[in-house]
């Protein structure tokens, strides 16, 4: 009887979770919408203008075809209707699913963002943490320069001067591209191609990354070291490898974990700079060509894509609150 | 046409015919050709979209009745000869025997008529207007096309490229929503080069079409063209030889010195005689000062062109002396001349009463810079500095490319640049910027600035219709001192955009449509 209960209420409490996540979906798709439509501009028209002519006929009709003509709030019922049933419309421009050219696009994006994301995180932390260690040291003093200028470097700058570097005087990394085309690579080999394009994009995008959460973790860690219970477990006798370790790091990793969530959203869908650089097939150039050419399916879907990242991506970093804060589920508790 | 130069036409197309079988003998083949798309384009069927870059890749895929020269003149694409009735109503096409879709299946005159007839006046807007002159299109055997027009139209055989009139599989196409066809993704054509692959946001790889019609062609086993958005990307990759072809404005403009000089690299400005690519400053003739002549003639005293090409054009441009370029058909040197003089447009605004107010300024003007990349801003830092000298200023304002189209296509500006390629004949790419007619609200294009002058439309008219070449040049001739005299747009450059390409292939430019040809004679020494 008790079991019944039990899962009764965790189904409860699922069905809730989902109509949750349903309305906030709903909410940010007809926010979406609003915002895109708010840009002046016409689809059509901006076909049209490429190419080089216009017909009335053909104009009606594309507007039409695309379902312009209808008024805005029946134009919104039918996209809400189409978010709720995981249908995200066709491409006005390149007249194909949406959700294919997302699909498409989103594995080079996420091979591109995460690998940056993962690289930054790991090399700044632990190098924000080092010198917070060692802070007012001349090497303290060495990273802060460094990151400083690192944080102050523009991503497309950067980027070209690595092709500059590394593919037009050392010749050693492909300047642009995915991976080597028209070649006829083994399995092992395409993955090595791979890794060999993906080196300077990465780098260049990691870097304005590392250098913010360098200067974050070394900023929590001073923050940390001057705590009660730092001193406690000085007074208990404890090591400073274990101080460090359990005790600092855990407690300055807070910070770092809430912008790193907030900021590995922005990442997915920002990295039109880079991706434009080094010619780059992922969604941020996507997005951008989408809003150039106010092709609504395609933004709404990206748009909606990213969000439901972004949701996903929350609810990661809530749990990796609780894993490295275990006051945070009592408190939720 | 006249019967003389009827006799001349079909003299040069059977002339050309044995021309392209000598060439094909002994050249050699294979070989990959790497070259750029940018941007890239949303569909590679021509028939549905005429963006630039899909011009240029869809010219490989489809193919039309004609090509034409440097000198504009039709030479045979898919149709070996043409006749055209004395009446100038009556146009017989016929075409090459054995000529295949990429999916096997013969073309015929059938796919023609289809194409031109229900396809094209669908979807392609260029075409829809040229073909809507056409009172019945016939295939009276599977190589015979014949179009009786309602009028005569002067320049129709300058419709059949394969950028206006591209020619789709009726098999494919009959009785679907053609946009929506599912096989748009094979891009079915009968080009010399196939789809084999589009790896969106990378590459659109082509290969050859083993059944294509012209012996021994294509030379080339393949073409692939790479997406590279970025213009120093792109520059990277023609100075490292990735690519070994650039057209357009793959590279900037400030970068096309220094390829000039790379040894191993051919430049050219050929290929674009067809297009002509003609820019202007546009005015909104409805709007005050710009509704007064004075101001207009003023405005072209104000711009130093010579300067202007030289500074933010870099060389790769012409001094523009009317709406018709110097690239075209019916081009007339002898027009009114606008020299730049400061002096004289001081005096042409003083005559028209607007004079310095107690700031010094005469005017405050908004001029909508076109999103089209950093040279169109330059250009329009460029007019501000000229304009200023004279007390006029000229606030810059910023859009994107939905934004400008929607201002300027709702009249909704005061002044803009507008670019407009010339498509070989006044008749089809110059008239529709300044005939009554052609004023038409939410239409880019068109004759936005509301340019108005019964003479101006009774003479375009009359040269479209007119079949003798001597009486169309006098009317085209007229209608240009009438233009300059009124100056509804401020003319400022012929652009000269580039073609330069690794000197181991050959043939590249070689009609008048230059990149956006097939390529099916280009090969590799």
């Amino acid at each position: 009887m008790t079991g019944t209960r039990s899962t009764a209420r965790i189904g409860l409490l699922v069905a809730a979770w989902i109509v949750r996540l349903v309305a906030i979906i709903l909410v940010i798709a007809t926010f979406n919408f609003v915002l895109v439509r708010a840009a002046p501009g016409d689809p059509a028209m901006v076909m049209a203008g490429q190419s080089g002519a216009a017909d009335p006929k053909i104009l009606d009709d594309l507007r039409k075809e695309y379902g312009l003509d209808k008024p805005y709030l029946v134009q919104l019922g039918t996209h809400l209707a189409r978010v709720l049933t995981l249908d995200l419309g066709y491409s006005y421009r390149q007249r194909r699913p949406v959700l294919d050219l997302i699909l498409e696009r989103l594995p080079a994006t996420l091979l591109l963002t995460l690998t940056a994301f993962c690289l930054a995180l790991l090399i700044g932390t632990t190098l924000g943490a080092l010198a917070g260690l060692v802070a007012g040291s001349i090497a303290d003093t060495v990273f802060t320069v460094l990151s400083l200028l690192l944080y102050a470097t523009p991503v497309f700058w950067l980027g070209l001067m690595l092709v500059l570097v590394f593919s037009v005087t050392l010749g050693w990394l492909p300047p642009f591209g995915y991976e080597t085309i028209n070649a006829k690579h083994t399995a092992i080999e395409r993955i090595f191609d791979i890794m060999k394009h993906m080196i300077m994009p990465v780098i260049s995008l990691a870097a304005i990354y590392l250098a913010i959460y360098a200067r974050l973790m070394r900023s929590s860690i001073i923050e940390v070291s001057h705590q009660d219970f730092i001193k406690t477990a000085r007074a208990k006798g404890l090591a400073r490898p274990r101080i460090v370790v359990s005790h600092m790091l855990r407690n300055a990793l807070v910070p770092v974990v809430t912008v790193a969530g907030m900021q590995a959203g922005a990442l997915v869908g920002g990295a039109v700079v880079i991706e434009t650089v080094f010619a780059w097939p992922g969604l941020g150039r996507l997005t951008f060509e989408a809003v150039l050419q106010r092709d609504y399916p395609v933004l709404l879907g990206i748009f909606l894509i990213l969000s439901v990242i972004v949701i996903a991506l929350n609810l990661v970093t809530d749990l990796i609150y609780r894993l490295i804060d275990p006051r945070m589920t009592t408190e939720a508790a | 046409m006249n019967r003389r130069e009827f006799t001349a036409a079909m003299l040069a197309a059977s002339a050309a015919i044995p021309l392209g079988i000598t060439r094909a003998a002994g050249q050699p083949k294979g070989g990959t050709l790497n070259t750029i798309i940018q941007p890239e384009p949303p569909i590679l069927v021509t028939a549905f979209n005429q963006q630039q870059p899909t011009l240029t890749l869809g010219g490989k895929i489809y193919e039309s009745l004609l090509k034409y020269g440097a000198d504009l003149k039709p030479l045979p694409g898919m149709a070996q000869s043409w006749e055209v009735s004395p009446d100038g109503l009556t146009y017989t096409f016929k075409l090459f025997p054995g000529i295949t879709f990429h999916d096997g299946k013969p073309m015929t005159s059938e796919d023609v008529v289809f194409s031109c007839m229900k396809v094209l006046t669908e979807t392609h807007p260029r075409a829809r207007q040229n073909f809507a002159r056409v009172a019945s299109a016939e295939a009276p055997d599977p190589l015979t096309v014949v179009f009786k027009l309602k009028q005569p139209f002067a320049p129709f055989l300058g419709c059949f490229d394969c950028t206006s009139a591209p020619i789709v599989p009726k098999h494919i196409y009959e009785g679907t929503e053609f946009r929506k066809n599912p096989m748009n993704d094979k891009a079915i054509g009968t080009g010399p080069f196939k789809l084999k692959e589009w790896v969106r946001g990378s590459h659109v790889h082509l290969v050859r079409h083993d059944g294509y019609y012209r012996k021994d062609q294509p030379y080339l086993d393949e073409i692939i063209y790479r997406i590279i958005p970025d213009s120093a990307s792109r520059a990277l990759a023609l100075e490292n030889g990735t690519v070994q072809l650039v057209q357009w404005s793959d590279v900037e403009f400030f970068d096309v010195q220094r390829f000039k000089s790379q040894k191993n690299l051919a430049y050219t400005t050929k290929g674009y005689e067809y297009f002509a690519p003609h820019q202007w400053l546009e005015m909104n003739n409805r709007v005050a000062p710009m509704n007064d002549k004075r101001f207009r003639q003023a405005v072209m005293h104000l711009i130093d062109r010579d300067a202007m090409n030289k500074r933010v054009y870099f060389g790769n441009a012409k001094v523009a002396t009317g709406p018709i370029s110097s690239k075209t058909k019916f081009y007339d040197p002898k027009v009114k001349r606008y020299d730049f003089s400061v002096e004289k447009a001081i005096t042409l605004l003083d005559e028209m009463g607007l004079k310095p107010g107690a700031n010094g300024k005469r005017a405050e003007i908004k001029y909508l810079v076109p999103p089209y990349g950093e040279v169109y801003q330059r250009a329009g830092e460029f007019f501000r500095q000229s304009f200023s000298k004279a007390g006029i200023d000229l606030v810059l304002v910023g859009t994107d490319m939905a934004g400008w189209a929607d201002k300027v296509g709702n009249w909704d500006y005061e002044m803009t640049q507008n670019l407009l390629y010339q498509l070989g004949d006044p008749a089809l790419g110059v008239a529709r910027t300044y005939i009554s007619s052609n004023i038409k609200k939410g239409i880019l294009f068109s004759n936005t600035q509301g340019y108005s002058n019964p003479e101006v439309d009774r003479l375009f008219e009359e040269a479209a219709v007119a079949l003798d070449e001597a009486k169309r040049q006098e009317l085209y001739s007229k209608v240009q001192q009438i233009l300059v005299e009124e100056v509804p747009v401020a003319w400022t450059l012929e652009l000269e955009y580039p073609i330069i390409y690794d000197k181991a292939f050959k043939e590249i430019v070689t009609t008048g449509i230059g990149s956006h040809e097939t390529f099916g004679s280009v090969y590799k020494s």
